[in-house]
């Protein structure tokens, strides 16, 4: 097991207390950063660190925060807290037991960038966080560590929460954006991206809480420090979500590169009832199903091996399958989220969700036929690389991986 | 001046403050939320007075209503049980506990008891998966996570509030 950076409230009682978070070094960091160095250092450090963004892309933070042009202003930064994927519930934790951590984080990001108002945009279900979240940034205010002109420099900086009401689609980074602008969160078409023509049309930068919460211990601890965990191309740690089929689900932080195998088996305690372990959905929902042979359980989990199984690592919500779950059940539950989440914009989503969840319905209420299941990848197939944004590409992932490799599941649905 | 302003007359300047200037419609769900924490679900009038301080039509209001889940446009049970089924809390019995609750209150999912006390609701995941069963209540403006749940526990939970709700009322009567 490793140290603890991003959960490290597990060892610190009492770190969501702003008295404890100084008390153990925090904002030590936001302070030498404000007054001693360059917003282009910042982002520089960034970039050296190789962090990846957390929320599911996997792209690379300080890259991303470089787009931002210098003759636009002004700039904003929005944090990602609409973490609503099935199977993850990392950024809840922090949230709840290290929040401090995060604002830091933010508070750094926003530095680099120059941006002197940025948003935090919680999914709806989190409003009792928000609200805790307010009373936080008052009392961070208070203190003089967030406001105007902080430590006697020139640089002002406020943070505004902002509290979506449920709509799975707002975690992709333009339906955000309209969602803050008083909009259906429906996601924008791209270019322009964000960077350049983002949030009231002014270069933006969106990043997740466990991205941002990184921050602190890379610009605090150094580049080396935090590149010796991890692998070359994804350095640090990576909170784990495991759930499913496993004795003991939770969060699990771990150097990036920790395989498959370790996580479920030395984390996790093995598979409930000591069954058989039948496929892993490494990124929640919209993952792919990697059958869990000795080799996939051997798969580093980072940003190049995963794929590499024919899936992603996403947000890294490991969902475990046992022997006792049929594929077929399994994608009815996948298509029926996508279909209640399409946002309606585009039609290959809009309706090829409706038409995989009433084809999956037939084929598991037995009144299915051999040829609803090659309607049901018809259709999968007709949706992919058509669809407006990700969340449409995504929900056919479990179907088409599903149709490939436990094709007996659906079989033995439709035989009579 | 209207309602919302009346009740949150500081508030909704505040609120205002957080958007630039020219972007008054972001304001807009805030402003849904403030008046479903006042009135349990937003009416015509919520509408309309949401309209004018973003300066939007109420139409335009009307369909973020429309659009976004947890927002209500009639009244419905006083305590909100909300319910996940979704993949990874349907691998730990959430089907099975749901259907049982329903059964207990004599309610179908998204329905609402007789007393008009309680609204059972299925709903997408709510980043709770390792704790499954799971639900959120919602009473007024108060969402709490309940976790580690079997149907007896979350019976027990309910009767609880229930009569401490309905005991409130005769002392106020």
């Amino acid at each position: 097991m490793s140290d603890l950076y991003l959960l490290r409230h597990r060892e610190i009682q009492g770190l969501n207390q702003l008295r404890t978070y100084t008390a153990n070094g925090g904002f030590e960091t936001w302070k030498k950063v404000v007054t001693t160095f360059k917003p282009e250092e910042v982002t520089q450090m960034v970039k050296d660190s190789g962090l990846r963004g957390r929320g599911g892309a996997g792209f690379p933070t300080g890259v991303k925060w470089s787009f931002l042009p210098n003759n636009i202003w002004p700039h904003y930064v929005v944090a990602n807290a609409d973490e609503s994927e099935p199977g993850t519930f990392k950024d809840r934790e922090i949230l709840e037991n290290n929040p401090y951590q995060f604002i830091e984080g933010l508070m750094i990001a926003c530095y680099a960038v120059q941006a002197h108002d940025a948003y935090v945009y919680f999914r709806g279900e989190f409003s009792q966080i928000a609200h805790k979240f307010e009373e936080r940034l008052q009392e961070l205010t208070a203190k003089g560590l967030l406001g105007e002109k902080l430590f006697h420099t020139d640089y002002s900086l406020h943070i505004h929460p902002h509290l979506g009401a449920g709509a799975y689609i707002c975690g992709e980074e333009t339906a955000l954006l309209e969602s803050i602008e008083g909009r259906l969160g429906q996601p924008r078409l791209r270019p322009p991206f964000p960077a350049v023509v983002g949030l009231f049309d002014k270069p933006t930068v969106i990043n997740n809480v466990e991205t941002l919460t990184n921050l602190p211990i890379i610009l605090g601890k150094g580049v080396q420090y935090f590149r010796s965990q991890g692998t070359e191309k994804s350095p640090g740690t990576k909170i784990f979500c495991l759930s499913g089929r496993v004795k003991n689900p939770g969060n699990y932080e771990l150097p990036l590169g920790t395989t498959f195998r370790e996580l479920i088996y030395d984390c996790g305690g093995g598979i409930l009832n000591d069954a058989k372990i039948k496929a892993i959905m490494p990124a929640g929902a919209s993952s792919s199903l990697i059958p869990a042979t000795d080799a996939a359980l051997d798969t580093p989990m980072d940003y190049e091996s995963v794929p590499a199984l024919g899936a992603q690592l996403g947000s890294a919500s490991v969902i475990i399958l046992d022997e006792t779950v049929n594929i077929s059940d399994l994608v009815e539950s996948t298509v029926h989220f996508f279909k209640h989440e399409s946002c309606g914009k585009c039609t290959p989503c809009r309706e090829g969700t409706y038409w995989m969840a009433r084809i999956i319905e037939r084929i598991n209420h037995g009144k299915g036929s051999k040829e609803d299941i090659e309607l049901l990848k018809t259709v999968a197939g007709q949706m992919q690389n058509k669809c407006f944004c990700a969340l449409g590409e995504f929900s056919i992932s479990a179907v088409q991986s599903g149709l490939q490799h436990f094709r007996a599941d659906f079989e033995a649905r439709v035989e009579r | 001046m209207s309602a919302l302003k009346r009740s949150h007359e500081n508030e909704v300047e505040k609120l205002l403050a957080n958007y630039p200037p020219d972007r008054k419609r972001a304001a807009v769900m805030p402003l849904l939320h403030m008046a479903q924490q006042d009135g349990g679900y937003i009416t015509e009038a919520d509408l309309k007075e949401i309209a004018e301080i973003c300066e939007i039509s109420p139409t335009e209001v009307a369909s973020i209503l429309g659009y976004y889940t947890m927002f209500h446009d009639k009244p419905e049970g006083r305590i909100r049980l909300m319910v996940c089924t979704d993949v990874a809390c349907r691998l730990r019995g959430a089907r099975e506990y749901l259907a049982a609750l329903c059964n207990e209150l004599g309610v179908a999912p998204g329905g609402t008891t007789r007393d008009g006390m309680v609204t059972i609701e299925e709903v997408k995941c709510i980043a709770a998966c390792d704790h499954a069963p799971v639900f959120q209540s919602q009473i007024g403006d108060e969402i709490e996570y309940h976790e580690n749940q079997n149907p007896d526990r979350t019976l027990d939970w309910l009767k609880l509030m229930v009569s401490s709700m309905k005991s409130v009322e005769v002392k106020h009567e």
